[in-house]
């Protein structure tokens, strides 16, 4: 009877900390960023400036893209994040025409949400080449490129995802009146190297990305137009500015503050001096905007310390998903295994729709319960949950079946009634192979749950997700490292779970 | 003490017994015989409502067999099948005792009768604390029998209950089993296909061919006298002992 104070304390733990944020009388108001370095940095300059308008922040790092982002801020998980105009164009307002930043404002404002006007920055595709050898054909911008003498000379290679997308290559050839390239695409980050060595002379770029500082290259002007814009702007709750003025206030001094070369030395700072994001974006509170930022338990605990501590809380995170999904799972799954066992006609229909759950993508799943269950750890537990559903299910219907006609009908001449029959003769008959069926939902989700952090629930996932994010083999390990013994852990767990849960009967080897 | 009345079963087309009227007198051991597919498991099952029956009536001590009165119907009756049919997930003791303990009997009366039937059936005592995975075939069918027995009931019906079992462990079951039957005056419905097994137990032998009663009497009068040539050949087909061609 372990598994209940288990529960207990890790429910409490975390009603806890949740009551902690609102406890305060300043008001709460929450910051979310995407899973990239840029989105991070900006969601931690962002703290500071909810604290310097008087309000307590909290930040919902490094949640699983546009959607997740989007989803949260109109059901009020979060009150403000950093979106790119393009986006909001191609991914959010899908289908409007939307002509301008007018326009855009507008629709946005109808539901509820405001557009702040543009941080400074334009973080779309571009051509970027050494700027040496930029320097030396004179060549600025893109139509500089296309009318260089020295054009046929110059090896030009793409990223994948640049060659394919409609408005990347084959269009920017046309635009410009570009030669053929060899179709064959390149990994983003050796594209980079490539113009380093010399391989190649001209690239596509992301106009923010750190790399730009680091290989000194030259990013072309787009002089004709051609890339989307995707100008950084930030989406806050129209609410905020009633709950909290001037906090509201505080986080439109970002406006105009945060040009393309800021950002590339931002980035760079995070990426490639590995400076941690909320220190990035102190120093750059205080040469910007004069504001004197204090950063908190500064060095006073040793790296290895922060790391166990770390390393505590995400498992306390990740155990959190696994065990109410996989407890939920159990107390649904295995009544719908019997039904599907007693009644065969409805246990068909049982037995395919948690197939088809199966089957649904985990991001699908957690955009789509973001507005009902919120931010953190729910929709996880609820992903984690349909995802544990077929395998229970499925295993306690086999095992129900797979009785042999004899026991079952010793149990019927008996004159056991039906729910005695399953209570003391079938469901034991089928022990071995619910609990088998447990075991695989629950070594399933201990892997499952680092989705967890894509929505902000924390978890192994975290550390997993930001080592990638930052290139950082061994904070990825971090993460994965102790996912995977958990998972072993849970395999020897249930080998001993198999004592007290199947009959001693069934454990003899005949 | 059970009657059928005008009992009927098809499996889709086949019909696997034509209307059958028959009576079953307190104290007799009848014996079910005839070839595979003969319909007499059916006429069994249908007895303690295993099976229902498409049209006829099944009457056990003057009640009318139905879905509201069958459980409590089967308390008494004592149903033994092949192997047993213990559950392997409780041991010996438990396997006789579920029944008794299901319907609340008090764990002292339960444990003095398992006592009784141990030796009544001549069971070795410490078998009882074991699981049927470690029990021999001979001594899982005695407690498939103490199972039967457990609440005393006035009918037995077993279904080749000597089936599984090596010719000397079912020889000695066979005295066995006619001994405890005989002291106990139980009536007693057995079905098997052995001919040696049906003269040993039976008082009546009832011959059952493609569904339908062909015989009913004593063995000696099936064999004196068979009733068709069916009779004739179902007998003659076995080989008994003592009438050795």
């Amino acid at each position: 009877m372990r598994y209940p104070v288990i529960l207990t304390i890790l429910l409490v733990q975390s009603a806890f900390s949740v009551s902690q944020c609102w406890s305060a009388e300043q008001p709460v108001v929450r910051v979310g960023s995407k899973a990239f370095t840029e989105s991070v940095v900006l969601g931690e300059i962002i703290e500071h400036l909810i604290s310097d308008g008087g309000g307590k922040p909290q930040h919902l790092a490094e949640l699983g893209g546009t959607q997740v982002c989007w989803k949260a801020l109109l059901a009020g998980d979060i009150d403000c994040y950093v979106e790119y105009t393009g986006t909001i164009q191609q991914e959010i307002l899908i289908g409007e025409s939307i002509r301008g930043d007018e326009s855009m404002r507008e629709a946005l404002a109808k539901r509820n949400i405001v557009m702040s006007r543009h941080l400074g920055f334009n973080n779309t595709y571009a051509l970027g080449m050494p700027e040496d050898v930029a320097e030396k054909w004179k060549i600025r911008t893109i139509s500089d490129l296309a009318a260089c003498p020295e054009l046929p000379r110059l090896k030009m290679r793409f990223s994948d995802e640049f060659l394919e997308r409609a408005d990347g290559w084959r269009g920017l050839r046309k635009e410009y009146d570009l030669p053929e390239v060899a179709e064959r695409g390149i990994d983003h980050s050796l594209a980079y190297r490539g113009l380093q060595t010399g391989s190649h002379q001209v690239t596509d770029v992301f106009t923010t990305d750190a790399e730009i500082r680091l290989y000194h290259i030259r990013v072309l002007e787009d002089d004709r137009g051609y890339f989307p814009l995707y100008n950084a702007v930030m989406l806050t709750r129209a609410d905020l500015a009633e709950r909290a003025p001037k906090v509201a206030e505080s986080l439109m001094r970002l406006e105009h503050k945060v040009d393309n070369a800021t950002m590339i030395d931002l980035n760079a700072k995070s990426k490639l001096d590995r400076i941690d994001e909320s220190r990035i974006a102190a120093e750059y509170l205080r040469d910007k905007l004069n504001l004197d930022v204090k950063l908190a338990g500064d060095g006073h605990t040793s790296r290895l310390r922060t790391i166990v501590f770390r390393m505590l809380d995400n498992l306390r995170q990740h155990l959190l998903l696994v065990v109410i999904s996989l407890a939920a799972a159990i107390i649904v799954a295995v009544p719908l295994g019997v039904i599907a066992y007693c009644r065969p006609r409805l246990g068909r229909i049982i037995l395919n729709t948690v197939g088809i759950v199966q089957t649904l993508p985990a991001m699908a799943v957690l955009v789509f319960t973001i507005p009902i269950l919120g931010l953190g750890p729910m929709p996880a537990i609820f992903a984690l949950f349909l995802y544990s559903l077929l395998p229970i299910v499925r295993n306690t219907y086999t095992g129900l079946s797979s009785i042999p006609e004899n026991l079952k009908e010793s149990a019927i001449v008996l004159g056991l009634s039906g729910s005695a029959r399953l209570r003391l003769v079938e469901l034991p008959l089928a022990s071995t192979s619910i609990l088998a069926g447990i075991r695989t939902a629950a070594v399933i989700n201990v892997g499952t749950a680092t989705i967890g952090a894509l929505v902000g629930a924390g978890g192994f996932g975290q550390p997993i997700l930001t080592g990638i994010r930052l290139d950082d083999f061994s904070l990825i390990l971090q993460g994965a490292i102790p996912a995977a013994m958990l998972a072993v852990g849970v395999q020897a767990a249930f080998g001993l779970a198999e004592r007290w849960v199947v009959p001693a009967g069934l454990r003899i080897k005949a | 003490m059970l009657e059928l009345d005008r009992v009927t079963k098809s499996f889709g087309s086949h019909t696997v017994l034509h209307p059958t009227t028959l009576t079953f007198a307190e104290g007799t051991t009848t014996v079910l015989i005839g070839p595979s597919g003969c319909g007499k498991s059916t006429l069994l099952r249908i007895m303690i409502g295993l099976i229902q029956p498409d049209s006829g009536s099944v009457r056990f001590q003057g009640e009318v067999f139905s879905a509201a009165n069958q459980l409590e119907m089967r308390h008494r009756i004592g149903y033994v099948i092949q192997d047993g049919g213990l559950f392997p997930h409780l041991s010996a003791f438990d396997n006789v005792g579920l029944l008794a303990r299901y319907l609340g009997r008090d764990i002292e009366w339960i444990r003095r009768r398992i006592d009784e039937l141990t030796e009544l059936v001549r069971l070795p005592r410490e078998a009882l604390s074991r699981f049927p995975a470690q029990l021999s075939g001979g001594q899982r069918q005695r407690l498939g029998i103490m199972r039967a027995l457990m609440l005393d009931p006035p009918l037995v019906l077993l279904d080749e209950p000597m089936g599984a079992l090596d010719p000397l462990v079912r020889f000695d079951l066979q005295n066995d089993l006619r001994e405890i039957f005989r002291t106990l005056h139980k009536t007693v419905v057995l079905v098997t296909h052995d001919m040696g097994e049906a003269g040993f137990f039976g008082d009546e032998v009832l011959l059952l061919g493609g569904g339908k009663i062909v015989q009913r009497g004593t063995l000696k009068s099936l064999l004196d006298s068979p009733a068709d040539d069916f009779v004739t050949r179902f007998i003659q087909a076995q080989r008994l002992p003592g009438h050795a061609s």
